[in-house]
């Protein structure tokens, strides 16, 4: 996690760092205007809002384990209740006829989220590491199975729901049509984005780092990590609530799903998978994760395993993530180093490629045989059709993940080569420390 | 009332070791590697399951054997080549990397067994009601679970306490460079350890998965609970794990058996307000499912070492 303080972006006269720095936000607000023009669908715009949403997630989700180093399996908690108040909130306005846009709601739930951050921080955030990855399992299944017990504030099972066209107009937008949704959900993301990255860059946000890696250090320089990380924990619940309270706008519908133990995970891979050592990171997580849930569901009916295979994956193999792989590419590429690494790549491709889809294959066919038996063998999946009950196929996927892995065994032998030359290169002329 | 406290006792007595059956391997796995093994409730489930297969195949006594060996090869094989590898990025690593495992574990159970509850039955041999208590039968079944848990226990103190394993294994605890110097394989340890952790975890989904309900979810429920057992207990604490266990079983036990509520205490006060109503209203049977959390947050509250535990982590 130390390369996040390797990609800070090194001191600059303050004319070009200001313009860097503006211009990147800037080129983010055209993109997301621009962004319904390409792709006008109702579909791609419900992705897209999705998109906007889980990336405020994942990035509050991250100034908790990437920033400040804390585990939490119960960041859903924080979403939850900014989602239910939220839907409380609209109700009560819509009822009470106050003079509330809805572009606001977002910040009741960012408030809820930092009121609860607030009162189950303390208690939570005294110790980090593994004990506060258990407590925050322990609170998020204390108030998970609140929700069902709680009826006539959650709703029960079927969650309570709102009318977000009832709120008060400003600028004649009802906010019925996806459209208007997804700019509202576009600028909040966009605030969020700059505010946590500011965040970052405060004082406050490096303390968070020192605690993250070392906070009997920051004990002896005079702070208290426990003081700091319930600040961080606080900010996150803020953020965490505004994604919940864009969702339940989104739905109009908030239920106990919003806090269950799915919703905490999927925010854990979401921003581990895009990399938790850089702010892009769980940017990049939120839209691949969002994506990839969306898609793989139409194409494989046990989405969710791969879901967790590619995540066990970027564990084991990329402990980065996403932008981890990528920031490791940068020295290499200033060194001029990357064009034999990339053609290593190239040959590496095939081999590991046949391997994964012999496994795909072999997954497909087990689920076949195992969940609907008694259908027609000749089963979809990932586009393709082929006949589950025919032994080349099964013949076909062993020999697929056999061969290809002792293939690609030797290919990624000559990638680790290759690399390593790569780097040696670069260390020699010192882009890499 | 007596009939309600001494079948609670006996269920609660029975869950709470269950409980520790699975926390033991747990607990073990813990302080020998420094990682809570997320995927612990998932390999209790792999039990249940293989139980289930094996004695549809081969009957109930072989499977009893059988299955919780498969269960600890795989736990031996997912430390040797999953979690040794991840070891060196440290503890949230080998964290994440069990909790991948644990959802990966789900979905492979459900993609072979389906979501619904599999048909796992008592054995024949078990299936009579052992005595009877005020009228109610108190099945053989539940005896047995009893004896095999007590027996392992057991087992387990004295192979830890008494043997040279136990010795090597525990002091390899404290000071692997240690037992490395003195010529014992300490990879090797940690991965039989981690293999028998998972078997130990796969004896109580064998024997409990007649009792209970044998289905996908079943890891889901109970794995946040092992890890109340685990903190509530102190962390790396055997004996804290045996007495925070048995607490949590005769609580869980208890509650459900009681059908009171603030309103039958106080009469209908809340009523009025809603949200009131709704906390005035609950039974204590309703608030079962929360009360081991509760128990957690209060433990760290007032004694945030466990109730044996000695380090603050």
């Amino acid at each position: 996690m130390s390369e996040s303080v390797e990609s800070m972006p090194k001191p600059r006269s303050a004319v070009s760092d200001g313009v860097r720095f503006y211009g990147m936000w800037l080129a983010a607000a055209v993109a997301l205007l621009v962004l319904p023009r390409i792709f006008p669908s109702g579909g791609a715009l419900t992705t897209l809002s999705l998109i906007g949403i889980a990336i405020i997630f994942a990035l509050s989700y991250n100034i908790l384990l990437g920033q400040t180093g804390m585990l939490s399996f119960g960041h859903a908690v924080y979403y939850g209740f900014g989602g239910f108040l939220a839907v409380h909130g609209m109700n009560l306005i819509a009822a009470s006829r106050w003079p509330i846009p809805l572009p606001l709601v977002p910040l009741i739930g960012g408030v809820a989220g930092l009121a609860f951050a607030l009162a189950l921080g303390w208690v939570s955030t005294k110790r980090s590491g593994t004990a506060f990855a258990m407590i925050s399992l322990g609170v998020a299944e204390l108030v998970g199975a609140s929700v069902l017990i709680l009826r006539s504030f959650f709703g029960g099972e079927a969650g309570i729901t709102a009318n977000r066209t009832r709120l008060f107009r400003l600028f004649d937008w009802s906010f019925g049509p996806q459209i208007q949704i997804y700019y509202l959900i576009a600028a909040w993301t966009l605030i969020a984005t700059i505010a946590m990255y500011a965040l970052t860059r405060t004082p406050w946000g490096r303390m968070c780092n020192a605690v993250r890696d070392n906070p009997e250090r920051v004990q002896f320089v005079g702070y208290d990590p426990h003081v700091i990380r319930y600040i961080a924990f606080c900010f996150a619940g803020f953020f965490g609530g505004i994604a919940g309270a864009l969702t339940a706008i989104n739905f109009e519908i908030a239920n106990s799903a919003y806090l269950g133990a799915v919703q905490s995970g999927t925010v854990l891979f979401a921003a581990y998978i895009g990399g938790i050592g850089y702010f892009i990171g769980p940017i990049l997580g939120a839209i691949f994760v969002t994506y990839l849930s969306l898609t793989l569901s139409d194409l494989t009916s046990v989405w969710q395993l791969y879901f967790g295979l590619i995540f066990i994956a970027v564990v084991v193999f990329a402990p980065g993530g996403l932008a981890g792989l990528l920031m490791k590419h940068r020295p290499v590429m200033r060194a001029g180093a990357l064009v034999p690494v990339l053609r290593s790549y190239l040959v590496a491709l095939p081999p590991t490629v046949a391997m994964l889809a012999g496994l795909v294959l072999a997954i497909e066919i087990t689920v076949h045989y195992t969940v609907n038996a008694a259908d027609d063998p000749h089963i979809r999946a990932f586009g393709m059709s082929f006949d589950a009950s025919s032994p080349i196929i099964w013949a076909l996927a062993a020999a697929l993940i056999v061969l290809g892995y002792l293939v690609a065994r030797r290919t990624w032998a000559h990638v680790a080569n290759v690399w390593d030359k790569a780097t040696t290169a670069a260390r020699e002329q010192g882009f890499l420390a | 009332m007596l009939e309600l406290v001494i079948i609670s006792t006996l269920n609660g007595i029975l869950f709470g070791m269950l409980l520790f059956l699975m926390s033991s391997g747990l607990t073990v796995i813990f302080s020998m590697l420094g990682v809570l093994n997320f995927a612990h409730a998932s390999f209790y489930m792999l039990g249940a399951f293989f139980g289930y297969q094996l004695t549809r195949w081969i009957g109930f006594w072989p499977a009893l054997l059988i299955a919780p060996v498969l269960a600890g090869v795989i736990g031996a094989a997912v430390e040797r080549y999953g979690l040794r590898n991840v070891h060196k990025n440290g503890h949230v690593a080998e964290l994440l990397f069990t909790f991948g495992l644990a959802f990966a574990i789900e979905e492979v159970v459900q993609m072979i067994w389906g979501k619904s509850p599999v048909d796992y039955r008592v054995p024949a041999l078990l299936d009579f009601p052992a005595f009877t208590i005020f009228s109610t039968n108190y099945p053989a079944y539940k005896i047995f679970m009893l004896l095999v848990a007590v027996a392992i226990f057991a087992a387990l103190l004295i192979g830890i306490k008494k043997t040279r394993v136990g010795m090597i294994v525990q002091a390899a605890l404290t000071h692997p460079q240690m037992v490395g110097h003195l010529g014992h394989n300490v990879g090797r340890i940690f991965m039989l350890v981690f293999g028998f952790g998972t078997a130990l975890a796969a004896v109580a989904g064998v024997i409990a998965g007649p009792a209970l309900v044998t289905q996908s979810n079943m890891a889901g429920l109970l794995g946040p609970i092992l890890f109340v057992v685990v903190v509530v207990g102190g962390l790396g604490s055997l004996p804290g794990a045996f007495i925070a266990s048995l607490l949590i079983g005769l609580l869980q036990t208890f509650a459900v058996s009681i059908n009171g509520s603030l309103a039958s205490l106080f009469g209908p006060l809340g009523a009025g307000y809603p949200l009131l109503s709704d906390i005035w209203n609950v039974t204590i049977a309703q608030i079962a499912p929360i009360l081991p959390y509760v128990l957690l947050v209060l433990i760290l509250i007032f004694r945030p070492m466990g109730l044996l535990g000695t380090r603050e982590t």
